[in-house]
């Protein structure tokens, strides 16, 4: 085959591929050499995996959602709400499984509302997102009547439960986690519905000409993302332990800001599941490499917010590069 | 103003241009005097604009020097193009639809008495060169946008006058004219020519440049191939210049027998400017519609295809009769390709074989799996067929030019293997050589040996460009004002018999209505 540049065209295509996964192992690097004994121990290595667990898979979701060229502001309030409704239906007297099925099947439907709005009303993602995030906040704070919903303790407690307690070589919910990314990596990569997904956000009218059914395929997307966000919203639930209303406040930036910082383009058509799961690692490792070094809160998001903004630059620099 | 004729009032010398892997331009000579029209002729992508916008200064050139009445002229944006005195009026033109003609007129340069635009100071300032462009009877305040188009291209040569432009660009100015209009427009050009103003004509409309231009510039792949006296050349001189080869290589046609009809229409009428068109596309058969910008001519092909609503009449593809969305249309057998390639016909952000098989997945995997290695076998299949010139089936569309990336749009086509083929405006923006091989493989597809090489395909296509529509296809139907005219047989017409029914029925209606 001919090649104009060779070189130029596969050393971007290797940047895009391992930019991320380069700033995970800088900054990882950088809190090793500054904290080798607390940062690099075992136990704070689960700890930030597990730490990791709820963002990174809400962000398989508003991967699928932002490579599709939406966006999902509601994602922190569906978590909360999912919280609430776990702990009401175990308090109802369903099982664990049920009621994480039950927390999961709740955001569903949030997400279909989303999609149907969207799609059929044809109003932007960013607005419709914006009053399901007020809207969502507002239902579980109702449903657990403004309080902390207390309840037994089940196995589902136990999902985030270090080794040192289970027994397990790493917590269940960071295999769910790494299970969940597999399998949304797979339908991205390996079916129909990924490459219509991809279609659909780098530009919706060759989609169209080409048959593609574009708001099916949305309200599906908008579904998938609000139930992983259920996901991660189960996690959340076994973490701290009971339904909490006000919880995961503002969490929906986080997963955003981890899709990007993996390489997803707020324009559509780019991202990708290991790259949304770097970003949530690179978020975490921050978070917790500043507080192993003393750092106050408010340097921490400030550090984040750079990275946040050196993220996009650097994707800008790639792309005008590419053009 | 006392110049001399000989000395230039635009020179542009050697000037060079490259995007990425394409040459847009390959060291151009240029020379406009003033009081003259120099008519700039080429095919589409043969670096027109690009010199242009070379010259208004939204492209720096890599190489070459231009002079603006002898002084080095070196503009850094289309700023310094306007205050060197250099005027462009585009296709698409640039007026802001909700502020006034006057405001228009001057817009970045308001007449300030006492630092405040009053009205009053704008329409007296305005007035004059609305007068020049004959717009005079025309109250100044009347918001742009309730202009028809003739008029809002008048408004913008007032701009160009009232910022008093030495050097006048226009842009295939009369695309979307009626015969009135471009009288109109004529006229004008000739007013301006004799206050002494230079004037750049592109147009690929021959006629139109032997009728208003002075000396011609022909441009083919980047360069300049000819030039002289418009007086002193023939036409047919004219179309070899710019196709750079005899007219029969570029427009292979083998012996054709259509067969059986593969799409009717009956009166079909849309809400988008579609009134009423009957045809009947036959296999082995290519059909052209000619008209002008705006006649109705995208959208009857966007009706057929689903993507605009059917308000009246039929459609029958084969056995299927009614109205389908664009998924049932590839299933039926039929595929379209888009006139705009950046906005709707390709997805440039994603790779080649991604949007080759986009319309057609199930082949590539069982059940709702595409298998990544066969997508790409299948796309290689088709980047050898069309010899698309890029690394790899997995490279990004937004990489390739124009020519390689409409020859993706087309290979969707053939991967989905479908029997009628509807193009708009196909040869749009890319060089010769493609050009060449897209109306080979437009041959090849009516008498089956293309490369997919099964049955003949019927082809229904849109162009602006006549010669190619007289080159190509067996019948062309004219289009006016959203009414499809009866195909013709190609030999009993010829391009002004299509420009004047393009264009003379328009103003029968007005008569009329």
């Amino acid at each position: 085959m001919s090649a104009e540049k060779p070189t130029a065209a596969r050393r971007r295509d290797w940047l895009n591929r391992f930019g991320p996964f380069l700033g995970l192992l800088f900054v990882s690097a950088v809190f090793a050499s500054l904290r080798w004994e607390t940062f690099t121990s075992w136990v704070n290595i689960e700890i930030m995996l597990m730490n990791t667990t709820v963002v990174a898979i809400a962000a398989f979701g508003m991967t699928l959602i932002i490579i599709s060229g939406g966006i999902d502001l509601s994602v922190g309030s569906t978590i909360a709400l999912c919280t609430v409704v776990v702990a009401l239906l175990l308090n109802a007297g369903w099982g664990p499984l049920g009621a994480a099925l039950g927390g999961t099947g709740v955001a569903a439907l949030a997400g279909l509302v989303i999609g149907l709005l969207v799609t059929r009303v044809k109003l932007t993602p960013f607005i419709v997102t914006l009053g399901m995030m007020g809207i969502l906040r507002g239902a579980a704070k109702g449903l657990a009547d403004q309080k902390m919903v207390r309840t037994e303790k089940t196995w589902l407690n136990d999902l985030l439960a270090l080794s040192s307690e289970s027994g397990q070589v790493l917590p269940i919910g960071v295999w769910l986690t790494l299970g969940a990314g597999l399998m949304t990596a797979g339908v991205l990569r390996y079916t129909r519905f990924g490459r219509h997904v991809y279609a659909i956000g780098s530009n919706v009218d060759t989609a169209r000409l080409c048959g593609v059914r574009v708001a099916t395929n949305r309200v599906v997307i908008y579904v998938l993302g609000a139930a992983f966000a259920g996901l991660a919203g189960v996690l959340q639930f076994s973490y701290i332990g009971s339904g909490d209303p006000t919880g995961a406040n503002g969490m929906e930036l986080d997963v955003i800001a981890a899709v990007v910082i993996g390489g997803g383009s707020l324009s559509g058509g780019e991202g990708t599941v290991l790259g949304s799961l770097i970003g949530a690692l690179i978020m975490t490792v921050v978070d917790n490499g500043c507080t192993k070094l003393g750092l106050p809160d408010w340097v921490q998001d400030i550090v984040t917010g750079g990275i946040i903004v050196l993220a996009v630059t650097l994707d800008r620099l790639r792309h005008r590069r590419g053009r | 103003m006392s110049e001399t004729r000989s000395s230039a009032r635009l020179e542009m010398r050697g000037i060079a241009k490259r995007f990425g892997p394409t040459i847009a331009l390959a060291g151009v000579d240029l020379q406009v005097h003033a009081g003259e029209v120099l008519a700039l002729i080429g095919e589409n992508g043969a670096g027109k604009s690009t010199l242009m916008k070379v010259l208004s200064g939204a492209h720096r050139p890599d190489q070459g020097r231009m002079t603006v009445d002898g002084r080095p002229y070196h503009p850094r944006d289309p700023l310094d193009g306007r205050e060197a005195g250099i005027a462009m009026i585009y296709q698409e033109l640039a007026l802001a639809p909700h502020l006034s003609i006057a405001e228009n007129v001057l817009l970045g340069r308001e007449p300030r008495r006492k630092g405040v635009v009053t009205r009053r100071v704008l329409h007296d300032a305005a007035s004059r060169s609305l007068d020049e462009v004959g717009l005079g009877e025309l109250d100044p305040a009347t918001a742009v946008g309730r202009l028809s188009i003739a008029e809002q291209q008048l408004v913008e040569i007032a701009r160009a006058l009232a910022s008093d432009c030495r050097i006048l660009v226009l842009d295939e100015p009369t695309s979307s004219l009626t015969q009135q209009d471009i009288e109109r427009l004529f006229a004008l050009i000739e007013r301006l020519k004799e206050r002494g103003r230079a004037i750049v004509y592109i147009s690929h409309f021959l006629e139109e440049v032997a009728r208003i231009g002075d000396r011609y510039t022909v441009l083919r792949d980047g360069s300049a191939v000819g030039s002289g006296r418009v007086s002193e050349v023939g036409h047919d001189e004219l179309v070899a210049l710019m196709v750079g080869r005899n007219v029969e290589e570029l427009y292979p046609r083998s012996e054709r027998h259509p067969g059986e009809g593969l799409l009717t229409l009956e009166g079909l009428g849309s809400a988008q400017g579609l009134s009423s068109a009957s045809l009947e596309l036959r296999r082995g058969e290519v059909l052209g519609i000619a008209g002008l910008i705006g006649a109705g001519r995208t959208t009857l092909l966007r009706t057929i295809f689903g993507l605009a609503p059917v308000r009246s009449g039929t459609i029958r593809v084969g056995a299927y009769s009614g109205p389908a969305a664009p998924r049932r249309r590839w299933k039926q057998g039929l595929g379209m390709v888009s006139e705009n390639r950046q906005a709707e016909g390709l997805a440039t952000s994603q790779s080649i074989a991604d949007n080759l098989t986009l319309s057609n997945l199930d082949p590539l995997g069982p059940g709702p799996l595409v298998i990544p290695a066969r997508r790409d076998r299948s796309a290689q299949r088709w980047i050898e067929a069309l010899r698309i010139k890029c690394r790899g089936p997995e490279q990004r569309v937004v990489e390739l030019s124009g020519g390689n990336q409409q020859k993706v749009a087309l290979g969707r086509l053939l991967h989905h293997d479908v029997d009628v083929w509807l193009l708009d405006e196909p040869t749009r923006g890319i060089d010769v050589g493609s050009k060449a091989e897209i109306f080979q493989l437009i041959d090849r597809l009516t008498t089956g040996t293309g490369p997919e090489d099964s049955t003949r395909k019927a082809v229904l296509m849109v162009s602006s460009y006549l010669p190619e529509l007289l080159g190509v296809c067996d019948r062309i139907a004219v289009m006016t004002r959203g009414r499809l005219r009866p195909p013709r047989p190609v030999n009993e017409l010829d391009e002004h018999s299509i420009l004047l029914a393009a264009t003379g029925a328009s103003e029968g209606e007005e008569a009329s209505g």
